[in-house]
């Protein structure tokens, strides 16, 4: 049931932001998310956007997976 | 789709598994409380890059699963009652109470409707003054901040025929009482991602400080809870004991404010009864008092005896991982999911519905 998904913002009007999940368009409220631009990534779980993905750490996250491949191989 | 594939890699899976079984010397059971961990675990066939020294459990982390059949038979007393539009997530529908469920009341002719959001459910109550529209408010930390959120947007629009049927329950008062119950040896917890996205971390210390027992906050896709598992078992092989996230990408150790700041305002925690673990201290929320007109259990009048679940239905230790689904008689020969007996086989993210599912290929 917490299942919540990364989704871009492709557009913002007042509270509500357009989603899109790899191509499908899905509206998203953003009262529990200060500070949402367009082309963010974010997580929405039932209508609502309840964080922004922070781009960032997702790349240093696989980075580091990454040093390991190397050290196994 | 993007950052959802990069966390599917299996060159870097298989990378994984191996650095996890070059690392673990000691036998681990680690438990997840998230129903979508547990279906990502078999959807990924996750146990088949572990060591032998690596048990995994599922905990009570399906909401659907945890609701106690009183509760079920007062939201079908509710979907019941004439004049009122009874809303859910449509994971509720076929949940048994000992008088049906709601795919059944709704068959019957009780007007039952599946939304995907709370927002959905208010705007049936301002499309339909003359109804009186009930949101049976089910989740844990992930999901009532969006009922509090839809509750304000009630509150501050004047909405009275929108009221909501809390049973929304808190996940770190279940790990606690599992810890206390002692009825299982639990070595280390992968924590739910999106739970964590609100709370944070602060509500999980004491189980470093009073159990010391390991901790990680995990993301959803198999790199993620590889690398959570790996960095538990190098807490566990370093005998420490700390609450770390791995979910970096979503989750700070703050959680999210703003939502924590509107549970507080609409909801207050109440001792609350789970499926499978019984009554644990502080573990619901109810609507505050000054919220009444927006409470379902204050405007209507709901049925209070205690109902029982089907005494052959073993969910109950299934949800405190004291036995796994094959264990129990039940699995698989009377207990499907077509004709579920108990919760766990009925959600999709439930124990014995992902071990029914996928347990010939795990």
């Amino acid at each position: 049931m917490c299942i919540a998904v990364p989704g871009k913002v492709t557009k913002i009007e007042g509270d509500v932001a357009l989603v899109s999940f790899g191509g499908s368009l899905r509206q998203a409220n953003l009262e529990l998310q200060e500070d949402v631009r367009e082309g963010d990534y974010v997580i929405v779980h039932a209508g609502f956007v309840i964080r922004k993905l922070d781009e960032k750490e997702a790349l240093e996250t696989l980075e580091l997976m990454k040093g390991l491949n190397l050290e196994v191989y | 789709m993007k950052y959802i594939e990069e966390f599917r890699n299996a060159d870097l899976a298989q990378a994984l598994g191996a650095q996890i079984s070059r690392s673990s010397r000691k036998p681990l059971s680690l438990m997840e409380v998230c129903g979508s961990h547990t279906v990502s675990i078999f959807r990924h066939g996750i146990r088949n890059l572990l060591p032998k020294t690596i048990r995994l459990l599922s905990g009570p982390g399906c909401p659907v699963c945890v609701t106690a059949a009183r509760d079920i038979d007062r939201a079908l007393a509710l979907a019941r009652t004439p004049g009122v539009v009874f809303s859910t997530f449509g994971d509720m529908m076929r949940v048994p109470g000992s008088t049906g469920s709601l795919q059944e009341a709704r068959a019957q002719g009780a007007d039952v409707r599946i939304v995907y959001s709370p927002l959905d459910a208010l705007e049936f109550a301002t499309r339909e003054p003359k109804k009186k529209v009930v949101f049976f408010g089910v989740g844990f930390e992930t999901t009532s901040p969006l009922i509090a959120a839809t509750l304000k947007k009630a509150i501050s629009s004047g909405i009275k025929n929108f009221t909501v049927f809390s049973v929304h329950k808190l996940i770190p008062p279940a790990l606690r009482a599992l810890m206390s119950s002692q009825e299982i040896e639990i070595d280390g917890f992968i924590l739910p991602g999106h739970v964590s996205a609100i709370i944070g971390t602060g509500p999980y210390q004491f189980l470093a400080l009073e159990n010391h027992t390991p901790a990680v906050v995990s993301g959803f896709e198999p790199l993620d809870i590889l690398q959570s598992i790996w960095m538990l078992v190098a807490q566990a092989e370093r005998d420490e004991a700390k609450v770390e996230i791995q979910y970096k990408r979503v989750v700070l150790a703050e959680g999210n404010r703003r939502a924590l700041q509107w549970l507080g305002e609409i909801f207050e925690p109440v001792d609350d009864c789970w499926r499978g673990l019984g009554s644990i201290p502080q573990s619901g929320l109810k609507l505050r008092p000054e919220w009444r007109e927006w409470d379902a259990e204050v405007r209507f009048d709901l049925p209070t005896e205690s109902a029982e679940d089907d005494p052959r239905c073993q969910c109950g230790k299934v949800l405190r991982g004291a036995l796994l689904p094959p264990e129990c008689p039940l699995f698989g020969k009377i207990c499907m999911p077509e004709s579920p007996l108990g919760p766990c086989m009925v959600s999709s993210e439930g124990t014995c519905s992902a071990y029914f599912r996928y347990h010939s290929r795990a």
